[in-house]
């Protein structure tokens, strides 16, 4: 994921309040879940319909794997992942904070 | 629950892509529109400046310092998406004429101009300036994400809410059913204003959405799209319905899915064995009121299935 700024550092209100793009990374959205998606990866068979179908850009391949990984950080637990999923691979959890 | 399971986070190990939909927008959980801002951003690509007036994409993904969008964006009053998407169109083909070279962009056709306006934005209260852009004939493409009501601001019925459902200014009671209107066809009024390219597409279908975007970019002039994007909140449902709720919609014909070419329908998502639309009412806390068994109930959903058999049968919808 390519960094970008923190807006609230030095935080005036520009002109026009102009903000810079890609900023909202800043707020972890993670923090609203109360379930939690988790995968199977021996049945997961990286077909990436939990990317396709993802409104928070969470559901992502997990690097030099054959599945797909979670991510934490911004994941608001919907469940829309686990809906598609062709092969049953995810499950939601009732995450313990 | 095993701990192992609780435990279990790839966080740091993903491969992410350059989204020009950035996660830590503050869309609720399962949002259907979101997922319509992130198809029509991966479909039109960086080379896209997009005008949204007010509605819950806007409020949701530029609060102030931050921004969701790795496109030009600009933020307009809730009426004039339209006429602000029609500015910048004009202003960039006065700034190109004026000086080709002033520009990075080398030619018209490789800038994407959208406007992106939801049902309220559309259909109700942006329709003026809709109309403007169309009839003067901008290089725009308007896309219409319809979620069915206004929902940012507490689910108001808007033009686009379906005959039945229960919102905060339609509420279901002892003498009413919820709203009594049908669903206004914004696709025969834009290609009535002589839009050469109109369409309908889901969310449940991405692949055929972004194709419909990326179509519609190729060609000069005004375009309209309308995108079906379920509300969980709205529509009262769990959010992990929301791509279940889309494709039931085109399924039961209450959303058809085609295209319209100079005022001519040229293609149909054709479905066989038409669902009964009782099947997508009774998932949703917004039609509730309409499974009491009483008469009135029973009327209204026949009233919406009697007009979306005569829709179907105006579209050929039928296979």
């Amino acid at each position: 994921m390519s960094e970008s700024e923190d807006p609230y550092e030095n935080l005036t209100i520009t002109t026009g309040a102009v903000v810079e793009p890609n900023t909202s990374r800043v707020n972890k959205t993670g923090s609203w879940r109360q379930f939690k998606p988790v995968i199977n990866v021996d049945a997961c068979i990286a077909c990436g319909q939990c990317d396709t179908y993802c409104p928070d850009q969470a559901a992502k391949p997990v690097e030099g794997e054959d599945y797909y990984g979670f991510d934490l950080d911004y994941c608001k637990g919907c469940g829309i992942c686990e809906e598609v999923c062709p092969t049953d691979a995810i499950d939601m959890i009732r995450e313990e904070k | 629950m095993s701990s192992d399971l609780q435990d279990q986070d790839f966080t740091d190990e993903l491969e992410h892509d350059e989204e020009l939909w950035n996660p830590g927008h503050r869309a609720c959980a399962g949002c259907g529109p979101a997922l319509a801002m992130k198809y029509i951003t991966e479909a039109a690509g960086e080379n896209t400046i997009i005008s949204q007036p007010t509605g819950c994409m806007e409020v949701v993904s530029t609060p102030y310092p931050e921004s969701s969008w790795g496109t030009s964006y600009i933020h307009n009053i809730f009426e004039n998406g339209a006429s602000v998407a029609s500015g910048i169109e004009a202003a960039y083909k006065a700034f190109d004429r004026r000086d080709p070279d002033h520009l990075d962009v080398q030619d018209s056709d490789d800038l994407n101009i959208i406007a992106v306006g939801g049902d309220g934005a559309t259909a109700d209260i942006g329709i003026r300036a809709l109309s403007g852009m169309m009839e003067r004939g901008h290089d725009v493409l308007y896309i219409m994400y319809d979620n069915e009501a206004y929902m940012n601001t507490g689910v108001q019925r808007s033009s686009q809410t379906p005959f039945g459902a229960s919102t905060t200014t339609s509420p279901a009671g002892d003498e009413s059913i919820g709203n009594d209107t049908n669903k206004k066809d914004m696709t025969s009024i834009a290609a009535d204003h002589g839009v050469e390219y109109v369409a309908t597409a889901s969310i449940s279908n991405p692949h055929d959405f972004k194709q419909k975007v990326e179509k519609a970019l190729e060609i000069d002039g005004p375009k309209f799209l309308h995108v079906y994007s379920p509300c969980p909140v709205g529509w009262s449902y769990e959010s992990s319905k929301t791509v279940e709720l889309a494709e039931l919609a085109v399924e039961t014909g209450l959303f058809p899915v085609f295209e319209m070419e100079d005022g001519e329908i040229t293609s149909v998502n054709k479905i066989s064995d038409r669902k009964p639309v009782r099947e997508w009412l009774e998932k949703q806390g917004r039609f509730k009121h309409l499974f009491d068994g009483e008469e009135p109930s029973e009327e209204a959903i026949e009233e919406l299935q009697t007009w979306i058999d005569e829709r179907a049968e105006d579209l050929g919808l039928d296979a």
